[in-house]
């Protein structure tokens, strides 16, 4: 565990760019909307990711700009993007193949939970008028080999995201194994919650801060 | 045999009310916005819509809905920033909603074309999403039993036809393009161009025109006006 008390806690971008260099040589990756997004500027090209869509490509670029906005050509957020050489298209039933699969390596989700086993929560609040929108989370959540999460620790309200058990409706059981957040990275092992780095705090700040167990992982 | 139709109202012609309606599209990437407007003009009532979202803007599929022709939406993703007339149908109860994870969507939709009669998918084990679905424990891991979604009609956009009903797409538009022409009684299809017979490149063909009733040439994007 490195305990890094003279820099952070950090801010979004610096939370992508611990993502996008945890992220192994070749992987083939789909960030989720939002922030995950952001990890896309962090990608060195030597780690030669390949960036999945689920709306259907294989080797998307960057956003487009201009005159290379095409509106065939979007990603799953629904923004323009571009292809990149070596990108290719299909359909929505083999897009979802390649979660279930097995075949993609890493997906980047926001959550509003993490439970400590690995439980994700991440696509309903339970708020009884709200309209319920799921997309391919569960799928992602389900089928990616591993699944980062990138999410502040604690909520607006002060309480922890990162849990011992959800309260809000599951996406997913047990499929995160990373947690990036302002204030550490968590490595959710069989063993428990492992604390890989921390950023302006400690690992006996936050354990106790959190109402989950913490260990601190090893030299 | 594939019927070249000369427009969409008679691309159209037939959808009864009460129909299922499989509907291509992944927000306006794909969508077909020219057959949709058809489906509007032709009264068609009743309907059950299935598409990855629930409109966009004022027009397309949010057009449809706001002139009261939907009674059901089976989709992956209904709320978006601009998704406001469903989401007022939906809060004053004159939609129903059936929200299904964005791959176990396609998957029932492609099984239903497939002649599958129901699969196993571990997508939704464990989550809201999976009250009332049989869970079967396979090779130590929990599934869920999920049925195919048939159409009595599919609208899809494509980017290219021949006489055949061969189809070829556009970047990300062909989404849900493939597995919805195979999934309904009645295919219907608009492209930005009929090319004459040997003009698509049968290695390059990505949906068959087994799969394809009706083709018709409109004009693409005109969803531009209010994106």
């Amino acid at each position: 565990m490195i305990e890094h008390t003279d820099q952070g806690p950090l801010d979004r971008d610096g939370m992508a760019r611990l993502v996008a260099r945890d992220i192994p040589t070749g992987s083939f990756v789909n960030l989720g909307i939002g922030q995950p997004t952001r990890v896309a500027d962090f990608l060195a090209p030597e780690q030669q990711v390949v960036l999945h869509t689920e709306n259907g490509m294989l080797g998307m670029g960057p956003e487009a700009h201009g005159d290379a906005i095409d509106p065939d050509l979007i990603n799953a957020g629904k923004i323009p993007v571009t292809e990149l050489p070596g990108a290719s298209y299909f359909h929505h039933a083999d897009s979802f193949a390649m979660m279930r699969g097995g075949h993609l390596d890493v997906c980047v989700l926001g959550a509003f939970q993490v439970a400590a086993n690995g439980d994700l929560a991440n696509w309903h609040t339970g708020a009884p008028d709200a309209i319920p929108a799921v997309g391919g989370a569960m799928d992602l959540a389900t089928g990616a080999k591993d699944v980062f999460v990138m999410m502040t620790l604690f909520a607006k309200d002060g309480s922890a995201k990162l849990v011992k058990e959800c309260s809000y409706p599951l996406t997913g059981l047990g499929c995160v194994s990373r947690v990036y957040t302002e204030q550490a990275i968590f490595h959710l092992t069989a063993d428990g919650v492992v604390v890989a780095e921390t950023f302006g705090t400690t690992l006996e700040e936050l354990a106790q801060r959190l109402d989950v167990p913490l260990a601190g992982a090893p030299q | 045999m594939v019927e070249i139709a000369t427009d969409t109202d008679e691309a159209v012609r037939g959808i009864a009310d009460g129909s299922t309606v499989l509907i291509g599209g992944f927000g306006r990437a794909g969508l077909p916005f020219a057959l949709i407007e058809a489906v509007r003009r032709s009264g068609a009532r009743d309907l059950t819509v299935v598409n990855n979202n629930a409109g966009n803007g004022t027009t397309g599929l949010a057009a449809l809905l706001a002139s009261g022709q939907v009674r059901k939406v089976i989709c992956s993703f209904p709320r978006q920033k601009d998704s406001f007339v469903f989401d007022e149908l939906y809060r004053a109860g004159k939609v129903e909603l059936e929200v299904v994870p964005q791959g176990n969507l396609a998957e029932r939709i492609r099984a239903a074309g497939a002649g599958i009669g129901a699969f196993y998918t571990p997508t939704a084990v464990g989550t809201p999403l999976a009250e009332g679905k049989e869970v079967r424990t396979i090779d130590g891991r929990d599934y869920l039993l999920e049925y195919p979604i048939r159409g009595d009609v599919a609208l899809v956009r494509a980017h290219a036809a021949d006489p055949m009903g061969n189809l070829v797409y556009r970047k990300t538009g062909r989404n849900f393009g493939p597995i919805m022409a195979g999934a309904a009684k009645l295919t219907v299809v608009e492209v930005t161009e009929v090319v004459p017979l040997g003009g698509l490149d049968p290695e390059t063909v990505v949906t068959p025109g087994i799969f394809v009733d009706r083709v018709v040439a409109t004009t693409p994007h005109p969803q531009e006006e209010d994106a």
